[in-house]
């Protein structure tokens, strides 16, 4: 890593781990009486290490002067790995919390294992930790390559993969410390998201650097996607985290906005962080590793270009349908559910576009389990699109509202879509990235995609039959206008579905172990003299600006 | 660079554009697509017409069906309403003792009493009524205020402990913390407190000590628990001479209950549940425990 940096970058990495171990010992001394401390602590002992590594490395021989004229994968390579190692955390954690709606006990009377601090640390990880990582790495692989261009900066990657999960370290450990913003999905401190604004601005300038060297006419698909991805979620990340610290030395903070106007915010931002996060930058993956693999080109170029914009419009209008039934005035509901109805026609366009695009290659998708990973994530992402346009109508959110069909619906998306179309893109990166002709076994990608489609499969199932269930309990009146049912009569008829969702999740945290270990396998095998060209170069037509 | 080609699977020509070896096809956006996008829109209009939707200004366009969420909130309310005051009204206005003969009362109090007590009482007192550490059991013969129907109801309504302006209140002083005994006098009293429903489990030497721990309790506590130690219901002090706790019995629970006080709090539910409703939890906790014989 250190070795593909000049000595003058290796100076600057040193500036910015010790500015880091300031900033973090600032934290920690001011901070000292709360929370608060540990963060900066953290981040002191991240700043400490990080200019440790880089010493170690300053005196190496300077890098070769030809790296230039590469794609620079090391961060890529770095963060498939990192993305990896959160899933299975990630995904442990969230087993964990299955299992703890079975047996409550499961907490072992501590406060940082209780459910509602738990529960953060699986989301967070999951889209954050693994969602995160595996766009940004993926997302410097295919932004090189479509614009035949090397990144544009040997830093600022780094910067941008490091600080993102120093940020995600912070959130996790924070929610188990007891520190929320009590905005789902937005949870961290005030802190910990000025710092993310610094990150995320960086990596927006390194995107457009790199897509201002690119040498093709256009602009690929895929980085219209990431970049909208990068864009919105700054603009959302800021808004619905203005708040007021109550001080500069405690964690604790309150928002900027109050009673139905912060609701409706945090929707807005709820509802794109599922949009612009887990379904822009993934379709950006999509679109580049599902025609690599399949070897065939994209179905429809104008369709590409009408679900772009559709779904890019749409969505900004749909976070209302969040506040059905609430104190959000009506007409605000109305607009939110009307725009969700819509979007649906250019979600399925992706989706059906995806699909098209597997036309003369189904014989692929029946024997090789990556790309049938990406064929089965285009289907689920086509289910959970619509699912999500018919929870968004009224009357229909009225039984599904606060449910475990939300549970499943989320999961669908996030398992079906979200996770399965990064192993797809994982297992045709990963051969790529270390020069290897295949993974190290294709049986083990076998059984991760069973372990993952059956564990999805299961899971989704007993959300809806346990959503329904409890929808229809919850809305009984006996004749006498009482409540035919309590809550508690409610809560153990879900057993059941409660232990056969652990059990799906179970299956699909072992998938994640395997595609870890085969991952970490196929890094593992010895290079080959004669490595296979994947790519097409990075072009030169003048000089390279350094 | 390259130019527009004939892909040999699908006929169709590509853009001409290549990324990396992705190219696209030039295939126009398929019917199926701008169909579901006019019904869609389509659909969206007709909404904007019926319902509330857009807004202008001060105001938003009301939608010609003139439907609005708090009207319709308002009529299931009143609707549910009427459905209730079949029998809200005979159990507001019938008298408790009446009500408790009446065996199709009891039956309804029975089923929905059953479904109140569920999600309003049993996070605390247990599904089963029979309480837990800090909750009293409501199953037994012995209450703190008073077990008749009108002092049960009373509870239900202003709570124990509770901001309630009529709230019953009662606390066992913190006679460690607040310094008013010692260690050695609070040793004297909880022997004497077990001396009082286990005097059997005492040693000789305990024993020996008692008339002690007795002018200790006639001092501090009697004017609470009474005399004998058998509770006053009008403090809501328990009776200290059975084998019933709320906190436990055994020394180190009745040790720290001297030291460190106990106020437990009871929620009032005047503002939550309506007075039918109270009157049927009360009917429902005296069905539970035993019946006179």
């Amino acid at each position: 890593m250190i070795s593909q940096l000049t000595r003058d970058e290796r100076s600057s990495a040193m500036i910015l781990c010790a500015l880091l171990t300031l900033f973090g010992l600032a934290l920690g001394i001011v901070g000292r009486d709360d929370v608060l401390g540990w963060h900066g602590a953290l981040l002191a002992f991240a700043g400490l290490a990080l200019l440790f590594v880089v010493m170690r490395g300053y005196y190496d021989p300077n890098p070769d002067p030809d790296r230039i004229t590469k794609y620079y994968d090391d961060p890529t390579k770095v963060g498939v790995i990192v993305s990896m190692m959160w899933l299975v955390f990630a995904t442990f954690v969230g087993d964990w919390v299955a299992w703890l709606l079975v047996y409550p006990e499961l907490t072992f009377d501590a406060g940082w294992s209780s459910f509602g601090r738990l529960r953060p640390v699986h989301t967070t990880g999951v889209i954050f930790g693994f969602g995160g990582n595996a766009l940004i790495a993926t997302s410097f692989h295919v932004l090189q390559r479509t614009s035949r261009a090397r990144l544009a900066g040997n830093l600022s990657p780094w910067v941008v993969l490091i600080g993102f999960n120093l940020f995600c370290l912070m959130a996790v450990t924070g929610y188990m410390l007891g520190i929320t913003a009590s905005k789902e999905y937005a949870e961290p401190e005030w802190y910990a998201d000025i710092f993310l604004v610094v990150v995320w601005v960086t990596y927006f300038a390194l995107y457009i650097r790199t897509l201002a060297r690119r040498q093709e006419p256009h602009i690929y698909v895929a980085n219209w996607y990431f970049l909208a991805f990068i864009l919105v979620v700054a603009i959302l990340h800021i808004v619905n985290n203005l708040a007021v610290p109550v001080s500069l030395a405690h964690a604790k903070s309150y928002s900027l906005f109050s009673g139905v106007q912060d609701a409706m915010t945090q929707w807005w931002y709820g509802h794109n962080a599922v949009a612009f996060f887990l379904t822009s930058g993934f379709l950006g993956m999509l679109y580049y590793y599902l025609p690599r693999r399949a070897g065939r080109p994209i179905f429809s170029y104008r369709m590409s270009i009408i679900s772009f914009w559709g779904i890019t419009f749409l969505y900004m209008w749909a976070g209302s349908h969040h506040l059905h039934y609430t104190a959000l005035p009506h007409w605000v509901q109305t607009l939110g559910m009307t725009f969700s109805i819509v979007l649906v026609v250019p979600s399925w366009a992706s989706a059906g576009n995806a699909l098209l695009t597997l036309n003369g290659a189904w014989e692929k998708v029946r024997d090789d389990a990556t790309l049938r990973f990406m064929f089965v994530a285009a289907v689920f992402y086509g289910l959970s699109t619509f699912e999500g346009s018919f929870m968004a109508i009224r009357p229909v959110n009225s039984l599904s509202h606060y449910t475990d069909w939300t549970v499943g619906h989320v999961h669908a998306g996030a398992l079906g879509w979200v996770a399965m179309i990064t192993f797809g893109a994982f297992y045709t990166l990963v051969p790529m990235l270390w020069n290897r002709e295949r993974m190290y076994s294709s049986r083990l990608i076998e059984a991760h995609f069973w372990l993952a489609l059956s564990g999805t499969v299961i899971y989704v199932f007993a959300m809806w039959n346990s959503g329904i269930v409890q929808g229809l309990m919850w809305r009984a009146y006996a004749e006498d206008g009482t409540l035919a049912y309590s809550f508690i009569d409610s809560l153990n008829e879900m057993i059941p579905y409660y232990f056969a969702r652990a059990v799906g999740g179970f299956l699909f945290f072992l998938g994640g172990v395997i595609g870890l270990y085969n991952i970490w396998m196929t890094t593992r095998m010895p290079a080959l003299e004669d490595p296979p060209v994947y790519d097409l170069p990075p072009v030169f037509e003048t000089e390279p600006a350094e | 660079m390259s130019k527009p080609e004939r892909d040999p699977y699908t006929g169709l020509m590509t853009t001409g554009h290549e990324w990396n070896g992705i190219k696209e096809l030039m295939t126009p956006v398929p019917r199926p697509v701008k169909f579901f996008l006019a019904t869609t829109i389509l659909l969206s209009v007709l909404l904007w017409i019926l319902y509330p939707t857009w807004p202008y200004g001060p105001n938003y366009t009301k939608g010609v069906l003139g439907v609005d969420q708090r009207t319709i909130v308002e009529e299931n309310l009143s609707r549910s309403a009427a459905l209730r005051m079949v029998w809200e009204e005979k159990f507001t206005a019938t008298d408790m003792s009446e009500l408790e003969a009446d065996d199709g009362a009891m039956t309804f109090v029975r089923s929905h009493g059953a479904r109140l007590f569920e999600d309003n009482c049993s996070a605390c007192h247990g599904l089963d009524a029979s309480g837990g550490p800090g909750f009293p059991s409501l199953t037994d013969d012995q209450w703190l205020w008073g077990g008749d129907a009108d002092t049960i109801l009373e509870t239900l309504r202003v709570g124990i402990n509770t901001s309630h302006d009529e709230t019953r209140y009662a606390e066992m002083l913190a006679f460690g913390d607040q310094g008013i005994l010692d260690s050695t006098e609070r040793r004297a009293l909880t022997t004497y407190v077990i001396s009082l429903s286990r005097p059997d489990e005492l040693t000789e030497q305990q024993t020996e000590g008692l008339p002690v721990g007795q002018e200790l309790f006639l001092d501090n506590c009697s004017s609470c628990h009474g005399d004998d130690g058998g509770g006053i219901l009008d403090v809501g002090a328990p009776n200290l001479t059975d084998d019933f706790w709320i906190y436990g019995g055994d020394a180190e629970s009745i040790a720290a209950t001297l030291r460190h006080g106990r106020i437990g709090v009871m929620p009032y539910w005047e503002d939550r549940l309506s007075e039918a409703d109270r009157r049927l939890l009360t009917l429902y906790i005296r069905d539970l425990g035993p019946k006179p014989q």
